[in-house]
């Protein structure tokens, strides 16, 4: 006689006992949500230990905090940037803010803004020149991790454009330790350069420790406010790819130029078919 | 001119606002300001300056000036004189030992209120321990009402806090169902939209209402936008329970955020006039937070902490649900670390309690700044027993649009758990009928697959 499996119906006091089994072999008690992750990269579902965080989401915070906390403090590797920079024909500067250390630059964004005695000569030094159409300046930022995966990689793609495309007259590469967004403006003035293209570590988030963003600022000047540049935000891989950053970016180079202008008056209007620095067409009946 | 004798030397404090700013506990923004105390003892030698002043001299002296400063003549015009008069004759010193008398009990502190004057409250302050910021406001009990009642004794509340990066109404429902789930909500669900058009804003607020229509939950809803994008909404007809504004301690810095008094009245009536709220009438809900007037450059050389409570002082004139102070969002550049983010965050809560407002804290900090998990461990703890009325409740601490880290739903559950605290009581009796917390001991029960909680409406998912 064969023995037919005992058909246990599921009652919500079987389910409690099946409930209870299950917590004795585990003090984590589950989320049966977590179907919903697909929806976002919150951290919904984590379950718990009584009312607390399962160590698992413990760890997971505290390890996407350090990545992000070491983002912040880790030096702009300038010893190795310098050289391969140089590599695609670029001549660099190293340049350092007025705020000394890691702990200044953190609570005095005022000295942030502004080069040291050594840097300012280094630049004053190099006048008189005729300017430049265009200086690159590169800086840490909130986070030198944003700079070390990212910044050779966009400037290789984007000076290779405009060496297919334009003659631009590019001013050295500027390498700038405790650097903030409108260190560019004094830089960019030195330099007399027609546009800055600033590139900086951004506040690195915890899914984001590596965050770079670009800024653009037409007739920089000691003082340009906020309002005067443009921004290109999350360049990363996992954010917007380099390839599109670069794209982006000669696109507002190119109405910057066109307009004489950056900032809230430079609106981003780039068209899916945009090709960076091609002569236009000429419409039909307009020629 | 105030001075200050000691043993080798005299210190002077050219007036009322040097005064408070040097007595100010050490804060990264008040250095960067250029008005912080320059020595440890300088500081201390403010705070004896300060515990010997008269109550008075904040009406007589109003340290941003009376003719150019809206939020000093809303201040100075609407202060109770019958109200101040039983602390008339203290000092600021005085007051501070007042406060920790038994004497100082709950209903002598909500009569007082209106007789206290930011200033006033921001001085004493300073003077305090931490110890003492925590006994006097846990004295306070401030109770609002809109669709349920916060600030009760014994009860913790959260805003349940579900931004997404693109406002996407499936990942933000997602995160209000995980937070629903452990309790949290009561305070408010209250999304920061990532993008602030009327058009996505009603979106948001067409789908919280639903949501909270269709698990009939006992809470309100918020989209926090710029009052004049609420105001739009409501003339499409959206349907908004409470009316949220940022707002700052002087009419300058009040003004970079857009907002003045008069567009906040007009906005508080509107929101009034809906009518939705079926237990009472406070609609509006405010953020604050120290630093904000400097960043705005619009700070008249006063210290951040009495600037921030002046931005209480706006607040109660519109009698809101909620007010909480985003204490660590704004970064190292105004308070530098754990330390000084606590301090600040139990000094805004004192104050903003000691002024009669429903005050919760936004106990938060970036990654640029000193501070990690375990700081904010030691803050809420401290604010949970100092009563704070709310906290936010975010996915596993992290805000994935905001790009920074607040207190979790967990970290809400821990402090219920640890200080017998429940939630406001018509929403604790909603999550004993969902069976997310148990009748008896309040604690979260394991949650049903087949919940209907679980199950979202057609089309979201």
């Amino acid at each position: 006689m064969t023995r037919r499996p005992v058909q246990i119906e599921q009652t919500a006091e079987v389910a409690d006992a099946l409930e209870f089994a299950e917590m004795k072999a585990s003090p984590v008690t589950a989320d049966p949500w977590a179907e919903l992750r697909q929806f976002t990269d919150a951290r919904i579902a984590l379950g718990r230990c009584g009312a607390s965080l399962p160590l698992a989401a413990v760890l997971e915070l505290r390890l996407a905090h350090a990545q992000a906390r070491d983002a912040v403090h880790l030096p702009l590797a300038i010893d190795q940037l310098a050289p391969e920079l140089q590599t695609l024909g670029l001549q660099t500067l190293a340049l350092h803010s007025a705020a000394r250390d890691r702990a200044e630059y953190l609570t005095r964004p005022d000295l942030g803004r502004r080069l040291d005695g050594d840097s300012r000569a280094m630049l004053k030094k190099r006048q008189p020149t005729n300017g430049c159409d265009l200086a690159l300046v590169i800086g840490d930022g909130l986070s030198s991790r944003a700079i070390h995966e990212n910044a050779v990689a966009f400037v290789r793609e984007f000076i290779g454009l405009c060496a297919a495309h334009t003659p631009f007259a590019l001013g050295p590469v500027c390498l700038v330790r405790n650097c903030r967004v409108a260190t560019g403006d004094e830089i960019g003035e030195l330099l007399g350069a027609r546009l800055v293209v600033m590139l900086i570590g951004e506040r690195p988030g915890l899914s984001s420790p590596n965050s770079m963003g670009v800024y653009l600022i037409y007739a920089p000047r000691i003082g340009t406010s906020d309002e005067a540049r443009n921004c290109i935000s999350n360049v990363r891989a996992g954010g917007l790819p380099v390839g599109q950053g670069v794209r982006k970016l000669a696109y507002l180079v190119e109405e910057a130029l066109r307009l004489q202008t950056t900032g809230v008056n430079l609106k981003d209007r780039m068209q899916a078919d945009y090709l960076p620095f091609c002569p236009k067409p000429a419409l039909p009946g307009r020629d | 001119m105030h001075t200050c004798t000691l043993q080798h030397r005299t210190y002077g404090f050219a007036d009322l606002a040097e005064v408070l700013a040097k007595a100010s506990p050490e804060r990264s923004g008040d250095r960067l300001a250029g008005i912080a105390a320059t020595s440890a003892e300088e500081r201390v030698a403010a705070q004896l300056v300060l515990a010997e002043l008269p109550l008075t001299i904040f009406l007589e002296q109003p340290v941003v000036p009376y003719e150019e400063d809206e939020v000093t003549r809303l201040i100075i015009d609407s202060h109770d004189r019958d109200a101040f008069a039983p602390v008339a004759g203290f000092s600021v010193g005085e007051l501070r030992d007042w406060l920790l008398s038994e004497a100082a009990d709950a209903e002598t502190l909500a009569a007082l209120a209106p007789g206290l004057t930011p200033e006033m409250v921001a001085g004493v302050a300073k003077l305090m321990r931490v110890q003492d910021l925590i006994l006097a406001a846990s004295k306070c009990r401030v109770i609002t009402r809109f669709r349920n009642t916060l600030g009760l004794a014994g009860t913790f509340g959260v805003r349940l806090q579900p931004n997404h990066p693109t406002d996407d109404p499936r990942g933000i429902a997602a995160s209000i169902l995980d937070g629903l789930c452990y309790g949290c909500g009561d305070a408010v669900i209250g999304i920061n939209p990532a993008t602030d058009s009327v058009d996505n804003i009603r979106r948001l607020l067409e789908m919280l209402d639903q949501i909270r229509d269709r698990y009939r939950i006992p809470t309100q809803s918020c989209v926090l936008t710029h009052v004049t994008t609420t105001m739009e909404a409501i003339r499409c007809g959206a349907p908004v329970d409470l009316c949220f504004q940022s707002i700052a301690g002087t009419e300058a810095a009040n003004r970079s955020f857009g907002v003045d008094l008069a567009l906040l009245a007009e906005a508080h009536e509107a929101t009034l006039a809906l009518g939705r709220g079926s237990l009472g009438d406070n609609v509006m809900y405010f953020e604050t937070g120290q630093g904000s007037a400097l960043s705005a450059n619009s700070h008249h050389g006063i210290d951040q902490q009495t600037l921030e409570a002046r931005a209480y002082g706006v607040a109660r004139r519109f009698r809101p649900l909620l007010v909480n102070s985003v204490v660590g969002f704004i970064g190292p550049e105004y308070l530098y670390n754990g330390k000084e983010i606590i301090r600040a965050g139990l000094e805004d809560h004192f104050c903003g309690k000691l002024l009669g407002l429903p005050m919760g804290v936004d106990i938060c900090y970036t990654n640029h700044a000193e501070a990690d998990q375990d700081d904010m461990d030691a803050l809420l703890t401290l604010l949970g027993a100092a009563g704070c009325t709310f906290i936010m409740g975010v996915p596993g601490a992290d805000d994935i649009m905001l790009n920074y880290q607040s207190t979790s739903f967990h970290d809400a559950a821990y402090l219920r758990r640890l200080l017998g605290r429940t939630p406001a009581p018509e929403f604790q009796r909603w999550l004993v009928e969902q069976g997310i917390v148990n009748a008896g001991d309040g604690r979260l029960q394991p949650i049903r697959a087949n919940s209907r909680l679980l199950s979202l409406p057609e089309g979201w998912l």
